[in-house]
């Protein structure tokens, strides 16, 4: 796979490609010295246009331990600063010899354009509403962890998986309700209609604004980030009725099924989406989360750039 | 300077068929001197050979941005009128949203001159609604209508305010012109990019609803009704504006509308790659918006083809989708995306493209005349049959924002006379 760009462009033996060889690199990051030299001598740019530290850091972790070069082009620093187009600036760094580009950006489509730029790969880190596939397949390895499931394409059949909060604008919504339906989960939408994209008839879930009539039967309890400003949206009345209506409270928490999950891509909202510290959850996966995200980067880039040493 | 246009058959206003009238059609200065009957031996300076052609009054586009004065990096007047006559138009009315934009007679004035400098087709300059296109103070009507602006509209913007534009009808009627609505509300529309639907839902992109069309269109027949001023629908793209326009003609009130080609050969679906090319303003929208478009032109409730002819220099489509400036390049494609996409008389294509607009822009009296002795000589020769493929490096225009770049469409204009002038001949510009 030259990009990863989209969990569709990927595709259902994809995701399951990428969890297996994962699974090689969480054995790499247990070892003492955590790294391999799968991609000495690449070099990985993060090109963030929109600021994300914990992403970045992710993958640059990930490009480290598999021995490549990385590079950061910040934007408060850079030339785009002095009005420098995308164009420009992608075309500058892929000619100082770029392997991949990990790219962040607030408009939806960027990774698309960009790559009739340059002849690089590129991962998309979130673009816009869009999209941000290694959320997705890290959600996914978190998941398949915690279940002890191992990766195949139906290897989520069985689970309810319930998404909650502001799906509209949320690019790991997209990209977690297609991975999840991708390896059969059942996934549910729960939140009210203006926080729901504007059509999805022909999405594969069921939506309903009923928090308490689906948390009972839900393996996985998703939880979405609220941002304050779609208050000046008038997407909902306010953050208290927000909270009342959707957010994760110890009430709630006390009617998940024994063994469900609890997941969060960060950063939390406390009093907002989340009203209950997720160390008093029986189950949070938010820090399997994290830990996930190093191993699935690296699977990640290992993949679009043909890493050709062997891992064991 | 003789003009002979040879072996093409005449289709204009007064044909009631398709096959027209083989006839030579001999032009002697601004006006056509002669109507011969085909193969005769007439000699003229020129001679335009027509074989297999269909020889029609010249095209008017109701709608083209030309994008001077401001924004010359994206089209000159010069650029696009050379665009326009590689298109067949002997008339096009130029969008008011230059900078400065054309609420003032010296900015329409310009606008006019210009277009007589490159002497390639008319440039008939639109005026603004409202002083900056606004939407707070009316423009100078009569001021511009004394400079010669008949066709007033703040195209890019609809004008919000349901009180301003009931005033500006009944000012308007009265002067005798006519008032253009581009139909957004725009508190619906705000940071949309594509049309509002699955496909935006899919893509991760803010949605411009049908409905932000529809209202306004709505209330502008309303307004019509009210105020009995005649009400022109620029860019119509959905189905139930359609609709009403359909119904609205039905009782009587004066309005009219155009549609322009991308709206019934695009869907939102071309947005799926996220080239900004494909992002233009009201949206492509769906399948059965495009059949709905192209019942409207068949039972002639939209009366003319104009093209929204929206130049953007290079560097501004290679931004962010949700940055770039939205448009489309029209002039050089619409006749071949008529004839390969609608399913109408070829007598109706060019009605819509040539007579029936010039009337909604007041320009009857010169543009879209039947193709006959005495009228001016603005004729243009195109081959209904010929195939081609649209490439966007050999285009005329100054940008290359083209949506049909590689397709193969029907339709070539060969010949355009302009003024007398023949300024495109085999299908290339003579100045």
């Amino acid at each position: 796979m030259k990009h990863l760009r989209s969990i569709d462009e990927l595709g259902a033996d994809g995701i399951v490609r990428i969890l297996k060889v994962a699974e090689h690199m969480a054995e790499v990051n247990r070892r003492p010295v955590p790294k391999v030299p799968a991609l000495v001598g690449r070099t990985v740019v993060s090109l963030f246009f929109e600021d994300s530290t914990r992403t970045r850091i992710s993958f640059e972790t990930a490009a480290r331990r598999l021995s490549a070069d990385t590079m950061t082009f910040s934007v408060s620093t850079s030339s785009v600063n002095k009005g420098e187009s995308l164009r420009d600036t992608v075309e500058t760094v892929s000619a100082m010899g770029v392997a991949a580009f990990v790219v962040r950006h607030k408009s939806s489509g960027v990774p698309w354009q960009m790559a009739n730029w340059t002849d690089a790969s590129i991962v998309n880190a979130g673009d816009g509403w869009h999209q941000h596939p290694t959320q997705a397949l890290l959600d996914c390895h978190s998941i398949v962890g915690a279940f002890g499931i191992g990766p195949s394409t139906s290897c989520l059949k069985g689970l309810v998986v319930t998404i909650v909060g502001d799906v509209r604008h949320s690019r790991v919504a997209r990209s977690d309700i297609e991975a999840f339906t991708a390896l059969g989960a059942t996934v549910r939408l729960v939140g009210p209609r203006t926080l729901m994209p504007p059509d999805t008839r022909s999405w594969p879930v069921e939506i309903t604004d009923d928090f308490d009539a689906v948390i009972g039967d839900s393996d996985v309890v998703y939880m979405l980030r609220m941002q304050r400003e779609r208050m000046n949206e008038a997407l909902v009345p306010h953050l208290g009725e927000y909270s009342t209506r959707f957010g994760l409270d110890g009430d709630r928490a006390a009617r998940m099924k024994k063994d469900a999950v609890v997941m969060h891509p960060g950063p939390m909202n406390r009093g907002v989406e989340m009203m209950i510290d997720p160390s008093e959850l029986p189950r949070s996966l938010v820090t399997n989360q994290v830990a996930s995200g190093v191993s699935v980067r690296m699977a990640v880039l290992f993949d679009v750039l043909g890493g050709q040493e062997v891992v064991s | 300077m003789s003009i002979l246009i040879r072996g093409g058959r005449i289709i204009d206003s007064t044909s009631t068929n398709d096959d027209g009238r083989a006839a030579d059609v001999l032009i002697d200065g601004d006006r056509i001197a002669q109507i011969l009957d085909a193969g005769s031996d007439a000699r003229a300076d020129t001679v335009l050979d027509a074989t297999g052609c269909v020889v029609s009054p010249g095209f008017v586009d109701l709608h083209v941005h030309l994008r001077e004065p401001g924004r010359e990096e994206s089209e000159t007047i010069e650029t696009g009128s050379r665009a326009a006559a590689l298109g067949g138009f002997t008339a096009v009315v130029a969008m008011p949203n230059t900078e400065p934009p054309h609420d003032s007679r010296v900015v329409v004035d310009f606008v006019r001159d210009q277009g007589r400098r490159a002497g390639l087709c008319e440039v008939v300059p639109s005026g603004c609604i409202t002083v900056g296109r606004e939407g707070r103070t009316l423009a100078p009507f009569a001021e511009l209508r004394d400079a010669g602006v008949r066709f007033f509209t703040d195209d890019g913007n609809g004008v919000q305010d349901a009180l301003l534009m009931r005033r500006a009808l009944e000012y308007a009627g009265q002067l005798g012109v006519t008032l253009a609505q581009h139909c957004e509300v725009s508190s619906l529309t705000h940071g949309a990019v594509m049309h509002e639907g699955a496909c935006c839902s899919r893509l991760g992109l803010p949605g411009w609803p049908s409905l932000a069309e529809e209202l306004m269109v709505h209330r502008d027949i309303e307004l019509c009704r009210l105020t009995g001023s005649p009400v022109h629908f620029l860019h119509l793209s959905t189905e139930r504006s359609v609709d009403m326009v359909r119904s609205a003609k039905a009782e009587g009130l004066a309005v009219t509308a155009e549609a322009a080609p991308h709206h019934f050969t695009l869907t939102d679906e071309a947005l799926s790659g996220f080239d900004p090319t494909f992002k233009v303003n009201p949206p492509l929208r769906t399948p059965s918006d495009i059949a709905a478009l192209k019942r409207g032109l068949a039972d002639g409730t939209i009366d003319a083809i104009a093209t929204d002819h929206a130049p953007h220099a290079p560097h501004l489509k290679e931004q962010p989708l949700d940055q770039a400036p939205p448009g489309m390049l029209g002039l050089q494609t619409a006749l071949a995306l008529a004839l390969t996409e609608l399913s109408m008389p070829l007598r109706d294509v060019v009605a819509a493209l040539s007579w029936k607009p010039a009337a909604i822009a007041q320009l009857a009296d010169h543009q879209g005349r039947p193709v006959a002795v005495g009228e001016p000589a603005n004729v243009t020769v195109f081959d209904p049959n010929a195939t081609w493929t649209i490439d966007r490096g050999h285009l005329a225009s100054r940008s290359r924002n083209t949506p049909y770049h590689g397709r193969t469409v029907r339709g070539r204009v060969l010949h355009t006379v302009f003024g007398g002038r023949a300024v495109v001949v085999n299908g290339a510009a003579t100045r």
